[in-house]
């Protein structure tokens, strides 16, 4: 296999052993009909070398789950605008552990409170991410979380 | 219990797993493969392939829908997107058209990047297949973007090939191009509620007719010539039908399964699906061959050997088909 051109970051910003590709379901659950934020992000994941699985919009959590078990994915990515997330992260989080996927870690962006951060994050939310965040971070919180 | 027996068993997690395992060709794949080949051999494999935007998902989407409704056939589809092949990552989209198929514990789709090389997408495929295969899906669906040589290597591993078109995407010299029509067993030509879709309709029965002759009369100069056809025997006596559908409406579904349906039939009255169960065997067994024959040179010539005659190459002293004989110490032809 050969390897492509890619510049030094892009080649770190591969997979995290060979042969392997980190696989992200980025999904909009809930009834808030603006994604333009998960498709930014869904992008900028693919140019960091990731596989991305965009599932569109008005996703339920089990839809959820139910995509990231078929798709084996190590890490879920919910857009939320509509002020549910408190209702659909432990949801999604739950339905996961159900079917034996505790281990893939949960992003949530959108527009979330301050203070409903850290009680996310107590849920098992690996990483939040508000408006102005930038993709570099993102794709790097994804990296750390992502285990070898 | 190991992961393959736990998937005979109808665990979806270790099936989800053995994907993973299988795509990425790690060892416990391999062995895991070798482990549930026996169980293979009973799924219908289907094609399905066409240009970008001619609505592949859409259509497999509607295809799913009636195979579980009408049938009760278990359906697993393996919908692969193109890698970048910049940064080898990718964007996999189709899951956004098949949402219909959430819920239904009958279904399995998987999406699956192209991760760069031609032959390397169609074993990965072929591994997943076989995967699914011995899971028990009756039914197994493809979806490829059509543009060249990776999805007709990928359309060999199906039992039936659907070629999607759409009105308004190119003259008929397209349809005549060589490769994407000639692996067609079924054409499909999707958005026929749009304008043109007689052309393109026309296009296609033209192209046919030049692939698979029929009996024809015609007016020529006033006079009525007739050209025979061709003795049916000599050639494949299967004809590609053209269906045409609006899947985002379901319009032309069923028609389309019961072509689906008489194809399979054909390929086991005719003893054509043996051939093609035969040939698709042969062709993985041959790049697995290859494969495993330049790893085991690779690991008795030195790297540094192997560099060194690279490096009389690239210096323009060696060419290519020499260094090959040097390298194999003149034990080619």
């Amino acid at each position: 296999m050969s390897e492509r051109k890619t510049s030094p970051e892009q080649g770190e910003a591969q997979s995290p052993s060979k042969g392997r590709k980190i696989r992200v379901l980025v999904a909009k659950p809930g009834l808030d009909g603006h994604d333009r934020g998960a498709k930014v992000v869904a992008r900028a994941l693919r140019d960091a070398g990731m596989e991305v699985i965009y599932t569109g919009l008005r996703q339920t959590p089990e839809m959820i789950a139910e995509a990231a078990l078929q798709e084996d994915v190590d890490v879920v990515g919910m857009s939320i605008l509509s002020g549910a997330h408190m209702a659909l992260a432990p949801r999604v989080l739950e339905l996961l552990k159900a079917n034996g996927q505790g281990q893939v870690k949960v992003f949530i962006g959108g527009i979330i409170p301050d203070e409903d951060q850290p009680r996310l994050k107590e849920m098992g939310v690996t990483g939040v991410f508000g408006p102005g965040a930038s993709t570099e971070d993102i794709i790097r919180q994804v990296r750390v979380a992502v285990p070898e | 219990m190991t992961l393959a027996e736990q998937l005979l068993s109808g665990n979806r997690l270790a099936l989800t797993r053995m994907l993973t395992q299988v795509e990425n060709n790690t060892s416990e794949g391999r062995a895991a493969l070798t482990e549930l080949f026996p169980h293979t051999g009973a799924a219908h494999l289907i094609g399905v392939t066409g240009a970008p935007g001619t609505g592949k998902s859409s259509l497999v989407n509607q295809l799913a829908l009636h195979f579980r409704k009408q049938e009760e056939r278990r359906v697993a589809i393996v919908a692969v997107d193109p890698s970048s092949p910049f940064t080898g990552g990718a964007v996999l989209g189709d899951r956004v058209r098949m949402r219909d198929l959430a819920g239904d514990p009958g279904v399995f789709i998987r999406s699956m990047a192209s991760r760069g090389s031609l032959g390397g997408l169609a074993q990965a495929t072929a591994g997943l297949v076989q995967v699914f295969d011995a899971a028990g899906y009756d039914t197994i669906m493809i979806e490829t973007v059509g543009a060249g040589q990776a999805e007709v290597e990928i359309a060999r591993l199906a039992h039936t090939t659907l070629v999607i078109e759409a009105p308004g995407l190119g003259d008929d010299i397209q349809a005549i191009k060589a490769g994407i029509l000639e692996i067609a067993d079924i054409l499909v030509v999707n958005k026929a509620d749009r304008p043109g879709v007689e052309n393109t309709l026309k296009a296609l029965r033209s192209a046919l007719e030049l692939a698979h002759p029929v009996r024809h009369v015609f007016q020529h100069h006033g006079k009525l010539e007739i050209i025979e056809a061709p003795d049916e025997t000599i050639y494949n006596s299967w004809i590609p039908p053209i269906q045409k559908t609006v899947a985002t409406e379901g319009t032309g579904i069923s028609e389309l399964a019961n072509e689906i349906a008489r194809h399979a039939e054909h390929l086991r009255e005719s003893g054509d699906w043996a051939a093609r169960e035969r040939n698709r065997l042969g062709a993985e067994l041959d790049a697995l061959l290859q494969e495993k024959l330049v790893a085991h040179f690779r690991e008795q010539v030195p790297e540094s050997r192997y560099e060194a005659v690279l490096d009389q190459v690239f210096q323009r002293e060696l060419a290519p088909w020499e260094a090959v004989k040097v390298l194999l110490n003149g034990r080619s032809e």
